[in-house]
Parts: structure tokens; sequence; C-alpha cells
């Protein structure tokens, strides 16, 4: 469980976060939704511990995370895994050396060991026979897989993961969903994404917060998304011609 | 005033991070090998390029003003060593890579920080301004001493070279105004500067990348701001150096 309490950040006298007050459940896929510039990405980034926060709390199960030294922060760190918007890998590393990473950093594992380890975790993400490719060679859809694969190779309790359908087709994100889907219930993981994707919010999203404005707006399921009265989520969610239809259908 | 306070403010906390142990050493090894390759051995042909034709430029220019009888010819290949020694191999030398190992540290690491991959190394917990700019310290500090080794030696080659293809001085001369008057302790003054220099060069271009933000034009401002402080940073420390070793 991730819980933020009476969070607020601004930057440069900007108030960008207004009191939010959200928890996020353990083995499910907690999603983060608003229009771009509502202040989501920089939510989740202070929920990592990338932004300091000006004030209010986070916790990480019974951690009160935002008050960590910055070594005790580096230690938690360890078991979170981010993947980012554009995958974030190493530019200069293999596929190979990218998963390995972590492995190579906090365990003593040896050689072979890690290699299994990281063949294992590509397969799980139905790559195969890419280790020695460098991330220029792969597709939009593989960089975001080995992002994947490199954020659970250390099985993490925690996952976080900022918009990771952008650039990519509709089939592909689909698959990238059900994958973070399946592997947030086998791990038994606390799952955020932030996402503008209405199509991830309907296929994945156990627990919704819609945020506007800086402000936690609504939060709720997905099935309670379409029968919400919030206008502002309204306009969120209904700013399709197709979702509108399918609101008058009901 | 402010931003100088403000630079420096940031150099040092930038400094604490990186000079951390590393959390394995054999990957830090790894990754000094990796930079020394990069940052060291590809600067080697533009470092001998340079330092053959100012050694040559160096003898030329004392040989059309040395005209004097009274002057012997042999001070030509002296003065033209000294000047290898104690400027061009490490002053002149550390001004060149500035532009070229500055620019690629700078533009190299504003551009993970600019796509995230900072971020990732953060979020795995990783260190990640030790895990990037102490190797490429450590490299250019341990390989910069013998590019300034080298182009002393080129350098004087360059003087021996024009001696003999323009004919301008005598060969042996040349040679016997080279061994002339030798003094060790210049070297290490050399190898002293450019070991600082090297240090300079890194971690300031090493900072202006690992703070750049926003997108490719911050990238490219943040390489040229590196190339600019470190230029200025050598010829200060050059200074301060010359005034604490020689004097």
């Amino acid at each position: 469980m991730i819980k933020a309490e009476h969070l607020y950040k601004s930057f440069e006298n900007k108030d960008v976060l207004k009191d939010i007050n959200v928890e996020f459940d353990q083995g499910k896929t907690n999603l983060i939704i608003g229009q771009s510039g509502s202040g989501k990405t920089v939510l989740l980034k202070c929920l990592v511990g990338l932004h300091e926060i000006n004030s209010g709390n986070i916790y990480y199960d019974d951690v009160r995370f935002n008050m960590l030294a910055t070594e005790e922060k580096r230690q938690m760190r360890r078991h979170v895994g981010m993947i980012f918007q554009g995958g974030a890998l190493l530019d200069s590393s293999t596929v190979q050396e990218n998963v390995k990473l972590p492995l190579d950093m906090f365990t003593d594992h040896g050689e072979k060991e890690k290699i299994e380890r990281v063949n294992f975790c590509l397969n799980r993400v139905n790559l195969h026979d890419v280790n020695h490719l460098y991330p220029s060679e792969l597709s939009g859809g593989m960089v975001k897989r080995v992002a994947i694969a490199r954020a659970i190779v250390l099985n993490p309790k925690y996952l976080f993961c900022d918009e990771p359908n952008s650039g990519l087709d509709p089939m592909t994100s689909v698959v990238i969903d059900n994958l973070i889907k399946e592997i947030t219930e086998e791990y038994e993981m606390t799952t955020i994404i932030n996402t503008h994707d209405m199509n991830s919010v309907m296929e994945i999203g156990d627990k919704v917060v819609f945020i506007h404005k800086g402000q936690k707006w609504w939060e709720g399921s997905k099935d309670d998304i379409l029968d919400s009265e919030n206008p502002e989520l309204n306009a969120f969610v209904f700013a399709s011609a197709m979702a509108k239809r399918s609101k008058r259908h009901r | 005033m402010g931003k100088f306070l403000t630079f420096l403010g940031r150099y040092f906390i930038m400094m604490k991070r990186v000079l951390t142990k590393p959390d394995k050493w054999y990957i830090f090894r790894r990754r000094v090998s990796f930079e020394l390759e990069a940052l060291g051995l590809n600067s080697i042909g533009i470092a001998a390029i340079i330092s053959i034709f100012m050694g040559a430029v160096v003898a030329l220019q004392m040989a059309i003003n040395l005209e004097s009888p009274f002057i012997p010819k042999m001070l030509i290949g002296y003065a033209t060593r000294e000047i290898m020694i104690l400027e061009f191999s490490s002053t002149v030398v550390a001004l060149i890579l500035a532009g070229k190992v500055g620019s690629n540290i700078a533009s190299e690491i504003g551009t993970m920080r600019i796509t995230e991959q900072i971020d990732a190394l953060e979020i795995m917990g990783i260190n990640s301004a030790s895990y990037l700019i102490l190797p490429k310290i450590i490299a250019t500090v341990l390989f910069f001493p013998f590019l300034a080794i080298m182009s002393t030696i080129i350098g004087c080659f360059g003087g021996y070279f024009i001696a003999w293809a323009t004919g301008i001085i005598n060969p042996e001369d040349y040679v016997d105004g080279l061994m002339f008057g030798f003094k060790s302790f210049s070297i290490i003054y050399s190898l002293i500067k450019i070991a600082v220099f090297a240090f300079l060069i890194t971690s300031i271009s090493g900072m202006y990348g690992y703070y750049a933000n926003g997108n490719s034009l911050e990238v490219g401002r943040a390489s040229t701001k590196a190339v600019v402080v470190s230029s200025v940073a050598i010829l200060v420390f050059d200074l301060i150096l010359t005034q604490l070793i020689l004097i």
C-alpha cells in the first residue's frame, strides 16, 4: 500500500499539487488520470521521491518515505520499479546489460544466475533473442517491454508507470496494459500507473484517481466512472465522440 | 556574483555525491576502463596532430627570432622543449581537451538527464552522480598525464622535423638544445597541472550535464557553458599552480 496525506508541491510559487489525500492498494492496478498539465506526473514523481514535497506525508506500507534519509531512501528504492514514458533505457548498454544492472548493483549472484534471471524476465515480457541489441535497435513497444523487465528484475513491491502507452499503437498498448496487470497480480505489487488513455482505464483500472488542477477531484473504480455526475471528470472521460455514444447507450 | 555562488554551491553539492565509495568495485573498474578508451585513447589523435604542428611552429618562430650570432642555435631546441613541457603539453592540450572531452561529457550526461535515464538510475537506488561522473574523473586524471608526456615528445619531434626539412637550423644543434639543462621537476610540474585540469574539465562538464533540464537546446547550451567554464577554470588554475609550484 502507498498512501499520500495532505500532499503539497509547488514550483517557484506556483502550486502544482494541493492537499492530495489518496491511498493506493496492494495487488491492484491503481490509475492516476487527468488532463495534460493537471499535475499527475508531478504526483507520481513526488510519490517515488524524484521531487521533494513541500508538505504532507508519503507512506510505503508503514514507512514514512518522505522522512527517510537519502541513504535510507536509496535502500527503499531497491523495492521500487519504475517504467518511464520513453523507457529510459541506458543508450550505451545492451538490453541484457540494462536488465542486469540492478542485479549487478544489488545482488551477489554469480554471472550465470544473473543471466538466467535476465532471460526469465525478458521471456516474461515476451521478448526473445534481443539480449545483445541496443535500445536504438528496438521498436517502441519492445523498449517498453525491456523497461518492464528491468523494473521487475529485483521483484519489487511497488511499481510505478508513467504513461506506459504513450507513442504506442492501440494493439501494443493493450499488450503492455495486460502485461502490467498480470505482473501486478502475479507478484502482489502495489502498482500506480499515470495515464490519460481511457482504453487503459477501462481495461485494467482497479482503482482510478482523477487529478484536476492539482487536486484530487474524484476516485473510484472503472465501473463508477461511467455513472459519475462529476462534470470535470465527465468532460475528460467523454471527450471522444465514441465514449459519449457509449454513455448514451447505458 | 550570485550566479557564481550558485555555481559553486551546485558544484560542491554534486561533488559530495560524486566522491563517494562505489557500490560495486568491479562495476566501477569496468566503467573506468570503458571511459579510459572513450575519453583517453580516443583523444590521442587530436593531441598528437596539434602537438606536432605546435612543436614545428615554435621551433620555426624561435629560429626566426633568434638570429643574433651571439645566441647559440642550440637554444632553439632548448626553448622548444621548455615551452612544450611547461605550457603547451599541459595547458594548451587541456584547453583543446576541454573542447573535445568536456562537450562530450556534458552532452552525454545532459541527454541522459532529459531522457530520464538519470531518474531511472536514481529509482533503482543507484547514486547516479557517482555512477556516471566518478569513472570519467578517474579515467581522465589517470590518462591525461600520459597525453601530456606524449604531447611533449611529439612536439619536440615536430621541431626536429622542421629543422631537418627546412634546414633553418642544424638538426644536431636542435637535439643538443633539447638535452641542454634538463630539469626533471618541470615534468612533475606539467603532470600535476594536467591532472588538476583533467579533474576540472570532467567535474565541471559533468555538473553542467547533470543539471541540464528541458530539451535538446538546453543540452546544447549546457555543453557550450561546460567548455567555456572549463577553459576559464584551466587558465585560472594555471596561474594558481604556477605561483604555488614554481615560484
